[in-house]
């Protein structure tokens, strides 16, 4: 890849997309890496899309072995007996994605990614993750925040039709055009723990409901120790009971 | 999750997808992981390298081959067993007649110009099929769902026409580059490599006419043995230079505005400087030459110099002639072809230097002139997620539940996705509402030719039409036409109004139809006598036919002819309001059953025509009621939805 400006062959297949976002952002976004965790449903499409984009590198951390199961709602995994027969979901997803971009260089990362030290996460921009406890979610993130580098932390969780996604930049700074004149601002994004242990009386009123479901289930499953989305309806009585529990607790002082 | 009916509609339905671009490579990938089975997929297109940054079911090594057979294959690569049939073929073909429409559950569409989703839009109406639509921009994007006699047909809003420019403005008066870029295309280009024979206005009229001995078709002309350097710049200091020089000596157009200055060659480009020019072509293709690569000027994002731009002038001239001399004659401009692009930029900003207009780069300069459309996977991916959800509920008949959705490129009142009830037909539309339109017209100077493709084809849309006065056929189009009536329509078509057969006069009812899309509607005839040349070029005035208005003033690059959304745009007059107030969550929703919610001044992204660059048409919209239906609909006490292990 040239030093500073992007080659032909970018501004050809790009042209499109920098006709959006710049050839500024295009140059930026060639220069990340990403590390993606979880490779399901909406992360095979966040991949998709980021590959699709340009950036410079995807790195993926899944070591589950692909089953039957996998293929709803993923299709990076091709249900060819041969193509996944005892592979883990990112060996398999990153076959498939190498193929959206060559440009952009996907590997497979292996090992239980909370045991990762922290100077492994300094390698990348942005990480996302993905069916994972409520646990690691925190100590990922909390790795992150560790940094001296900006780390953007990204989870999400989709449960059936209903989906969730958690954002932390850190202290963010961005300009923001008004009418004619540019706006330097800054917002200081807490960190996963700290957002979701606000009290839920101090919500305000128009949060979704369905924030609160989530951490329900998310409380569900880090007391009874399932592994994230294996609540299923036989549980439903034990869910609703901790539901009720918890909006007690909140809602006193 | 979905429920058992949904998941058994899913998987009985038969859909038809119009359309495997941008919208269709999505669309076909998330109707398969839904659990669609059989699904038929339009679209006349083949692959580009340009597609492959978000048309992500294509390769490198597709470029060239048909969108609708390469996506079926890549879908059915991770679902082998679903049904997916593609036609590599126009939607317009006669045989996507009713009948072939009739066989589906639902139609969707993720088309690219306005004219095909009309026709699809007339075809859904007649086979009483229904149709969601949806488009993309950028960051912006819709969803809407057509249900004929529930909610609006996609006609029954206007759609704004392409931008045209009134033809002093590009040949005399350009305040803006894009009449420069106009000018540089549609006059110069064609004048120099296209057919020769078309009218061009290339020549500025001067209030002295009887000047010149020479004919504007030699000045064009390369003459028998002229060097091609010596061409080069005698057609460079005729346009940019004489030409100005004629608009000059017009006193009154330049009373109230900046007058331009002539430049010549010899000032910008000494003699002897164009002689080093280039790198030797090293025997490349003719289909590689690139003026910029033969003078080292590598970044499209660079805005050339005066100079450069002279040069690039100069050197694409010289290589047409020197290494596509056989093009020469029948060219179009095309946005993919380098040297073609190259040429108009250069000569739009020599243009716009006269007129002291800032000049461009040649990406914008060619996004402008290519109606380019600027894209990115991500909102595809969410508009596509958006059909399927409308698509379902459609297949479900869940009539309440019918959305609008505008994705946004910023939030609104924090959202990012704004559902809105859809509305009632329109009682006036032309199309759904069989409503009458009215023409007023000379109708014993206007030929039924003028009528017929200014009017029935290009306003109203019709591809194949029949017109009728009362029992008479005027005019009509087919395959099992007899001979005699062939002929009688060819000599009709040369006549004026009033002197056909069955005499067209004031008062006269029309009655025009497409077979084909089955569509048909009446034009009340009115005759007037005289027409504005420049408000009303046609000779015609259509009306019942509302037209969106169209911003004059836009600065903004355009829409086009290849993608397209009709977007609400960035809510930028919404952004000052206190997002942190709490606004109160709990309006109930309004059954849908005959309520019209107004939403106050729509407006919509062009989608115009190949015809000419538009603009985006930027009303902004008041206040939108945001249906907060939507913390209802979340919340649903089916917890099942929730917490069930996910099937296969």
């Amino acid at each position: 890849m040239d030093g500073e400006e992007l080659t032909e062959q970018e501004t050809a297949l790009y042209d499109r997309q920098i006709r959006v976002w710049g050839a500024d952002a295009q140059r930026r976004l060639s220069k990340s890496h990403i590390l993606v965790c979880g490779m399901k449903g909406t992360v095979a499409e966040f991949c998709k899309n980021i590959v699709l984009a340009g950036v410079g590198s995807v790195t993926l951390v899944d070591d589950r072995i692909v089953t039957d199961e996998s293929l709803s709602a993923n299709f990076l995994i091709l249900p060819h007996e041969n193509h996944y027969n005892g592979k883990t979901l990112a060996e398999v997803c990153c076959d498939s994605l190498k193929e959206f971009n060559h440009m952009v260089h996907v590997a497979v990362e292996t090992g239980d990614i909370s045991t990762f030290g922290v100077e492994f996460f300094e390698k990348f921009d942005a990480v996302i993750i993905s069916c994972c406890s409520l646990g690691k979610k925190k100590l990922i993130n909390q790795k992150c925040r560790k940094l001296s580098k900006r780390v953007a932390f990204y989870t999400v969780e989709c449960r059936g039709s209903c989906g969730e996604m958690f954002v932390d930049l850190l202290d963010y700074k961005y300009s923001k055009k008004k009418l004619e004149e540019t706006i330097e601002c800054q917002i200081e994004y807490p960190s996963f723990e700290e957002a979701i242990s606000v009290p839920w009386r101090a919500l305000p009123r128009r949060v979704s409901k369905l924030y609160f479901a989530m951490r329900v289930i998310e409380q569900f499953e880090d007391v009874e120790g399932r592994n994230p989305g294996e609540t299923t309806i036989a549980d439903l009585p034990g869910v609703l009971k901790l539901r009720k529990e918890l909006c007690e607790t909140n809602v006193q002082y | 999750m979905a429920s058992q009916e949904q998941l058994s509609a899913i998987k009985r339905a038969k859909v038809l997808m119009v359309g495997a671009g941008g919208i269709g490579c999505e669309l076909l990938k998330t109707l398969a992981l839904s659990g669609f089975q059989d699904i038929h997929i339009i679209d006349m297109d083949t692959i580009e390298v340009s597609n492959l940054n978000r048309q992500f079911l294509f390769r490198q090594s597709h470029v060239g081959q048909s969108k609708a057979k390469v996506a079926r294959d890549a879908v059915l690569r991770f679902r082998p067993n679903i049904s997916i049939t593609p036609y590599h073929a126009n939607v317009k073909e006669s045989r996507f007649n009713v009948d072939f429409f009739k066989e589906f559950d639902v139609v969707l569409n993720g088309l690219d110009n306005l004219d095909a989703r009309r026709h699809v839009n007339r075809l859904c109406l007649a086979a009483d099929i229904p149709l969601v639509e949806s488009g993309t921009t950028g960051f912006l994007g819709q969803v809407t769902v057509h249900l004929k006699g529930k909610t609006e047909c996609y006609e029954c809003q206007p759609k704004p026409a392409p931008k045209t420019y009134p033809v002093c403005t590009i040949t005399s008066t350009p305040s803006k580059f894009v009449h420069c870029i106009v000018w540089a295309k549609d006059l110069l280009f064609a004048k120099l490599f296209g057919d020769k024979n078309q009218e061009n206005d290339l020549n500025v009229r001067s209030s002295d006419t009887a000047n010149s001995s020479e004919h504007s078709e030699d000045v064009f002309e390369c003459r028998k043995d002229e060097d091609i350097e010596r061409y080069g710049r005698r057609i460079y200091d005729h346009v940019f230079g004489h030409n100005i020089e004629v608009a000059l000596s017009n006193e009154e157009t330049w009373k109230n505005r900046n007058k331009p200055r002539p430049i010549y060659s010899k000032d910008v480009l000494p003699e002897e400087q164009t002689k080093e020019n280039g790198n030797e072509e090293k025997g490349c293709a003719a289909d590689d030459v690139s003026a910029m690569v033969s003078l080292s000027l590598k970044n499209p994002q660079d805005i050339w110099s005066l100079v450069e731009n002279s040069r690039v002038f100069l050197e694409a001239l010289r290589l047409f002639f020197l290494k596509r001399e056989k093009d020469i004659g029948n060219l179009t401009f095309d946005k993919d072809d380098q040297l073609a692009v190259e040429f108009v930029t250069a000569a739009a900003n020599i243009r716009a230097s006269s007129f002291g207009i800032p000049l461009h780069s040649l990406f914008e300069a060619k996004g402008i002139a290519g109606n380019i459309v600027h894209a990115v996977a991500t909102t595809n991916a969410i508009i596509a997620g958006l059909i399927v959800i409308e698509a379902i509920k459609v297949l479900q008949k869940d009539n309440n539940n019918y959305r609008m959705t505008y994705c946004l490129e910023h939030p609104s009142r924090k959202l990012l996705l704004m559902p809105v009830e859809p509305y009632e037909p329109n009682r006036s539309c032309y199309v759904c509402s069989e409503t009458p339109l009215s023409l007023e017209v000379n109708t014993q100077r206007c030929k039924l030719r003028d009528f017929v493709e200014k009017i029935i084809k290009a306003k109203l849309g019709m591809n194949f039409p029949l017109i009728m006065q009362g029992a008479s056929i005027l005019y009509e189009v087919g395959e099992d036409l007899e001979e005699d009536m062939v002929v009688i329509y060819a000599a009709n078509l040369e006549k004026a109004l009033s002197e056909l057969p069955s005499p067209v006069a004031s008062g006269s009812v029309l009655t025009v139809e497409d077979l084909q899309q089955e569509f048909s509607c009446s034009i009340n005839i009115k005759h007037r006598e005289e027409f504005d040349e420049e408000k009303e070029p046609d000779g015609m005035l259509l009306s019942g036919w509302v037209e969106a208005p169209v911003d004059k003033d836009n600065n903004k690059p355009i829409g086009n002819d290849e993608s397209t959304s009709n977007a609400l745009p960035s809510m930028e007059t919404l952004e000052g309001e206190k997002d942190d107030e709490i606004q109160e969550t709990s309006e109930v929703v309004e059954a849908f059953s005959g309520k019209k919610r107004k939403l106050s001044e729509v407006s919509e992204v062009t989608a115009p025509d190949p015809s000419g660059p538009s603009s985006i048409n930027q009303n902004k919209p008041e206040k939108l009621d945001i249906d907060d239906e939507d913390d209802e609909l979340i919340i649903s006490d089916d917890w099942e939805s929730f917490t069930k292990k996910k099937k296969l």
